[in-house]
């Protein structure tokens, strides 16, 4: 395989393996007031003031519900969105307030896999062309020459060179994914935002298109930031995990100290509520069921955004907003936001909060008594 | 006596491509208060043979035999008869909440209008007290208030939840789960299991959850029945699903989860896509994708026959019954130690 380089891509700084750094991102959303006579405007808190780090060749697990913030993070990252505040250095250079034109450079370094293989092709453009569109846009190949760099990386992705002319209705699911991942391929880019890959597939073909994406960063020392609500697919393919919840990162370690030391509450009790593929231990598992759904990111709770659900939750967690660092001693790259980190072997679900009823999620029913 | 009990089903449609053959020969039986796992990809027919059994597959050419109870039988029940049987005596959950529950009318109005359906006596006071007390029961939070709230107030936990306590509102006999969870994030499909679960143990409901999701089967069900292209490949107690399985695809199934090759390891996925239902290839739906495939399995349809002396335990393949030689072979295919568990 051709290893190529391209002619304008900018110039990696050097002795420094951190390919992506995102510091206090702030994305905010305008929305329609829902009082006619207000006049100050409203916004969804998408992100609020995220700083992460990307190494080179390596994974970046994003989790987190719905509403969280991780696509809008990933699509601040590519400058999909115009940041509202922080700042994006990729590759050594900081790219948060450059022009679309501007931009055009870094895009070729930069793509993305998105999770509807169907929604994100058009049905109506032969497959070759859908692959060739990274050149034609870029004006780096045309005719010939464009044909066999995308049968060229058609075959890198497993996919057969002949099908070059079929449309996007005559591949499966999988295969469509494929076409996906040839798209963000076709320059050879340094980072991958994959959002969601894997979520669309059925499980046989999931393996397929996981294995695959290990096979090519090993191959082309690709960079990933990977999204996904799956936690076993996020827990296999990332070297660091970072747990989101409205907007701001609770917790960030390397992924097997995240699954053995979970010091948020809220990761605990994600990692606890994925069903397990074992009879046994579903059985014998101690799950933690949080109350409630995710509060409104219009107007996010006071001090820690987690307490109104958090089984621990105390005053302070209402007042003070708990500071991203290393907790109970642990290594500085495992950082957790919380005032009252969960200790080795405590089990949170038998916790009770001491905060008062209203800044509770209320409780009822069955799932209260269970 | 089975509460349903579902014979050689087939179903298939007419399309322009071709007669689809979505259903082939299926039959399963759920007793009172059981809870039935259907495991299967797109397009294995999982979802299509629950719905034929509902009398929901317009134009769909079937056969065979549904027997709810023992005497009726769903598939030739007249309309007006089944129109009492569904919702009253089946309920049924579907994947996506917010297109199972109309945006016009409110979450509260649509649960008394499903109950005073079947129930004509009720008055709308005593039907709208009781979708109070049924939102309660599912955990939706001053249910009061919100049993005048339209679908999109609601979070799609909630929605779900609420569509729980419409299928429970005339306390069936058997719920059908098509992919209940599959639509919604880790922590609110926990919770809404729970609610499954606990419905269950309070009103001994007989279930039947269709998933793709091997983690929510070994977290509910008690059997488990494994589809693959329209037509039944392993049938057994949980355990035996997954840790004395037969069936090629099972054990596929679940070497391909990232929880079950280990960390760090690289997945097992099953090579190759599934056939078309328009055109099948002979013999076993299967045998293009499996590694343990022979020369008889692409000439003859293995039937489903229970494995040695199990008659719990159904299996749709030619692979030897004996446990010690399909062992044998599956370390001769996977070219690994067996894993620990297919040991116990």
């Amino acid at each position: 395989m051709n290893a190529e380089t391209t002619a304008t891509a900018p110039e990696p700084a050097a002795g420094d393996d951190v390919l992506l750094r995102i510091e206090n991102l702030v994305k905010y959303f305008p929305v329609q007031s829902s009082s006619l006579f207000r006049r100050d405007r409203e916004f969804v808190h998408a992100v609020d003031g995220v700083s992460l780090e990307v190494r080179r060749g390596q994974t970046l697990g994003l989790v987190g519900e719905t509403g969280c913030g991780k696509s809008t993070l990933a699509r601040c990252v590519l400058r999909l969105f115009n940041l509202t505040s922080g700042r994006i250095t990729f590759d050594g250079k900081d790219i948060s307030k450059l022009k679309p034109r501007q931009m055009r450079p870094f895009r070729r370094e930069m793509q993305m896999i998105f999770q509807d293989p169907y929604g994100s092709l058009n049905p109506r453009r032969r497959v070759g062309s859908i692959i060739g569109d990274p050149f034609a846009i870029h004006k780096t190949a045309t005719g010939q020459e464009r044909k066999r760099k995308v049968q060229e990386v058609m075959e890198l992705v497993g996919l057969n060179p002949e099908h070059f002319n079929r449309f996007p209705a005559e591949f499966s699911g999988g295969q469509r994914q494929r076409i996906g991942v040839a798209r963000a391929l076709a320059f050879r880019p340094k980072l991958i935002v994959c959002d969601e890959p894997v979520s669309a597939l059925d499980v046989s073909i999931q393996a397929q298109i996981i294995n695959l994406l290990a096979d090519l960063q090993k191959e082309l020392g690709l960079t990933y930031i990977f999204i996904a609500h799956d936690l076993s697919v996020v827990r296999h393919v990332s070297n660091t995990v970072a747990v989101m919840y409205l907007g701001k990162v609770t917790e960030l370690a390397p992924v097997d100290d995240l699954w053995a030391r979970p010091r948020h509450p809220y990761t605990d009790a994600l990692l606890s509520a994925v069903p397990v593929p074992d009879p046994d231990k579903a059985g014998q598992r101690e799950r933690i069921i949080l109350a409630g759904d995710v509060p409104s990111p219009i107007s996010p709770p006071s001090g820690c955004r987690f307490h109104p659900r958090c089984p621990k939750a105390a005053p302070t967690c209402v007042e003070k907003d708990p500071v991203l660092e290393p907790r109970l001693g642990d290594e500085a790259n495992h950082l957790a936001a919380c005032h009252f980190p969960v200790e080795d072997g405590e089990d949170i679900s038998k916790a009770r909060p001491t905060i008062s009823a209203e800044d509770r999620v209320i409780e009822s029913g069955l799932l209260g008594s269970a | 006596m089975a509460l349903l009990e579902v014979d050689d089903l087939h179903v298939s449609f007419k399309t322009t491509d071709g007669i689809v053959q979505a259903v082939r020969g299926v039959s399963f039986q759920v007793d009172a208060g059981q809870t039935l796992g259907i495991v299967g990809e797109s397009g294995s027919g999982k979802s299509v043979s629950t719905q034929t059994i509902m009398g929901l597959t317009r134009g769909a050419q079937i056969t065979g035999r549904a027997m709810f109870e023992g005497s009726k039988d769903l598939l030739t029940l007249p309309l007006p008869e089944m129109r009492k049987i569904r919702g009253a005596e089946i309920g049924m959950i579907f994947q996506d909440p917010l297109s199972s529950l109309h945006p016009y009318y409110k979450v509260g109005w649509q649960i008394v209008e499903m109950i005073r359906q079947h129930d004509k006596d009720m008055s709308k006071k005593q039907a709208r007290a009781r979708a109070v007390e049924l939102l309660k029961l599912v955990g939706i939070p001053q249910a009061d208030r919100r049993v005048d709230d339209y679908p999109h107030q609601f979070s799609g936990g909630m929605r779900q939840r609420a569509m729980i306590a419409m299928a429970m509102s005339l306390n069936p006999k058997l719920l059908i789960a098509d992919e209940p969870t599959t639509a919604l994030d880790v922590t609110v499909q926990a919770q809404v299991l729970a609610v499954i679960k606990t419905l269950q143990e309070e009103f001994g409901t007989a279930v039947i959850l269709i998933t793709h999701d091997l983690g929510v089967v070994a977290d509910v069900a008690e059997n488990v029945q494994v589809m693959y292209a329209g037509a039944v490949m392993e049938k057994a107690d949980l355990r035996t699903t997954f840790f004395a399985n037969h069936h090629p695809y099972t054990e596929g199934l679940l070497l391909s989860l990232p929880a079950y090759g280990g960390e760090r390891e690289r997945l097992r996925p099953i090579h190759g896509q599934p056939p078309s239902l328009i055109s099948l290839p002979p013999g076993c739906p299967f045998a293009p994708r499996c590694d343990y495939v022979m020369d008889r399995c692409r000439t003859e349809t293995p039937p489903l026959a229970s494995v040695g002396n199990d008659a719990t335990h159904l299996s749709a393949c030619w692979l030897p019954h004996d446990v010690a030689a399909r062992n044998e072979l599956r370390r001769k295919v996977t070219g690994e130690p067996l894993p620990a568990q297919a040991e116990a």
